[in-house]
């Protein structure tokens, strides 16, 4: 189904035109080379996607619960996995045990079929950066089998302090702010930190100097080196009227534009969308915590009480599955309500 | 979360409060330094729903105004020109501020900056 010629010529599978027809639009370019296009999926909270991307043409197949899908078929090289929004302190009636959710979610990464070599958290670990938030949150964390864990932060994990305590006790290598990169396997890893030092008005920010090392950064890896970028609020315009999205991503953007294949990971939304834009796949990540509206669907973005017997149908986590050479990322979202 | 109940709770404490005051397209005056009498004069400005209410306020010098967040996430209160600065308020959590000098001044949430509100002192 993924990751051979057939399916390269052929951009949209039967199953995802059947099964998501209305809500994609495709505009392909059939130049036979790059296959460079524009395509757009959007899910809302409490569907479970799957996409494939190669050389910039993603694929997308919605997963509805029960669904047979085969997961050994997108297995690749190694895979990866990405948590959000665990708002661990949040005590509220859109979900008053945040801490047994987050549970939940462990327990679903512990059983995903390829362990993650690492996972990725991107941010609003806690709800109001207070030190026992951040306890229970690394306590739980702890039974995670895999082994490392990323860390970026959401603007409730730097409150009060400028993030000192968040670098303190996760970004003791990372520069300024708390951005850094890494590599692991031939892929380049880049954590960005857009919550600090906001304007009146704005959205998220990166900042001269973050822009600047990121520039720095990504300046001599060859164009071939698939780029993965993680960071808390959407690094696209999701929304802005409620802030979601980052006042200069396009500028962090255009410096990755050399590059054949880069993946955004985001969270802060607390639900699933996805965006393809030439070379660039975008994502948002559910939460561990509690849903928010889909944007405008609601008076404020704040936490969405769902029915209690919904709720695990709207939280979950995001595996990414990596295939070397084929330029393949394969990323798929699962509810804490699936099997 | 009755944004209406709230609404009509923060409309009575501002009349409570604050004499004489109009309600216009949002914008509050309070003129309550008319009364000399009233030594102290305090204002509440809500916040619901991401939103400061009223977004725009016009008190006399002398004011304080408090802020009351009942939304479920944390917001602050923080002035633009860096004149006041609350920490993060949760559900219920109050700041106040005393304007002692005229002007205008503009203020956001730093967390979520796309929150914006002015008090106009005069």
């Amino acid at each position: 189904m993924q990751g051979n010629g057939a399916a390269k010529k052929r951009p949209l599978g039967t199953k995802a035109r059947n099964s998501m027809g209305n809500i994609i639009k495709e505009n392909l370019n059939s130049d036979g080379i790059d296959r460079r296009g524009f395509l757009k999926c959007m899910a809302w909270a409490g569907t479970g996607t799957l996409c494939v991307m190669q050389g910039g043409v993603l694929k997308s197949f919605a997963l509805g619960r029960g669904n047979s899908l085969d997961r050994a078929a997108i297995r690749g090289d190694f895979a990866f996995a990405q948590i959000s929004d665990s708002h661990i302190g949040f005590n509220k009636a859109a979900n008053p045990d945040v801490t047994a959710t987050l549970r939940e979610a462990i327990a679903k990464l512990n059983a995903l079929p390829q362990s993650p070599e690492f996972v990725l958290h991107t941010g609003d670990l806690t709800q109001l950066s207070k030190a026992d938030e951040f306890d229970t949150l690394d306590q739980s964390l702890k039974s995670v089998r895999t082994d490392r864990i990323y860390y970026v932060p959401g603007e409730h994990d730097v409150l009060n302090d400028n993030g000192e305590q968040f670098r303190e006790r996760y970004g003791k290598d990372t520069k300024g702010d708390g951005w850094y990169s890494f590599e692991h396997r031939g892929v380049h890893f880049v954590g960005l930190v857009n919550v600090m030092n906001l304007k009146a008005g704005g959205l998220g920010s990166l900042g001269n100097d973050q822009l600047a090392w990121l520039k720095e950064d990504v300046k001599h890896l060859k164009h071939s080196t698939p780029i993965v970028v993680f960071a808390h609020i959407p690094l696209w315009t999701v929304y802005p009227e409620w802030g979601w999205g980052t006042d200069d991503s396009q500028l962090a953007l255009s410096y990755l534009k050399k590059f054949g294949s880069v993946s955004v990971l985001n969270g802060h939304i607390h639900q699933v969308m996805q965006k393809v834009e030439g070379n660039v796949t975008f994502h948002t990540a559910m939460s561990t915590a509690f849903p928010q509206p889909a944007p405008g669907q609601a008076a404020s973005p704040g936490p969405m009480k769902v029915p209690d017997d919904r709720l695990r149908s709207v939280l979950g986590i995001t595996d990414v599955n990596f295939v070397r050479g084929k330029h393949t990322l394969a990323v798929v979202d699962s509810t804490l309500a699936g099997s | 979360m009755k944004p209406y109940i709230r609404n009509v709770v923060v409309c009575a404490v501002l009349l409570g409060v604050v004499a004489s005051s109009a309600m216009i397209h949002g914008v509050s005056i309070a003129r309550a330094a008319e009364n000399k009498n009233a030594a102290v004069t305090a204002v509440t400005v809500t916040v619901d729903n991401f939103s400061f209410t009223p977004k725009e306020i016009t008190v006399v010098a002398g004011t304080t105004i408090t802020w009351v967040n009942h939304d479920d996430v944390p917001h602050t209160v923080v002035s633009t020109d860096k004149k006041f600065k609350s920490k993060a308020l949760d559900t219920d959590d109050q700041f106040s501020f005393t304007f002692t000098d005229s002007g205008t001044y503009a203020y956001f949430c730093s967390v979520h900056p796309m929150m914006t509100g002015k008090v106009i002192v005069q």
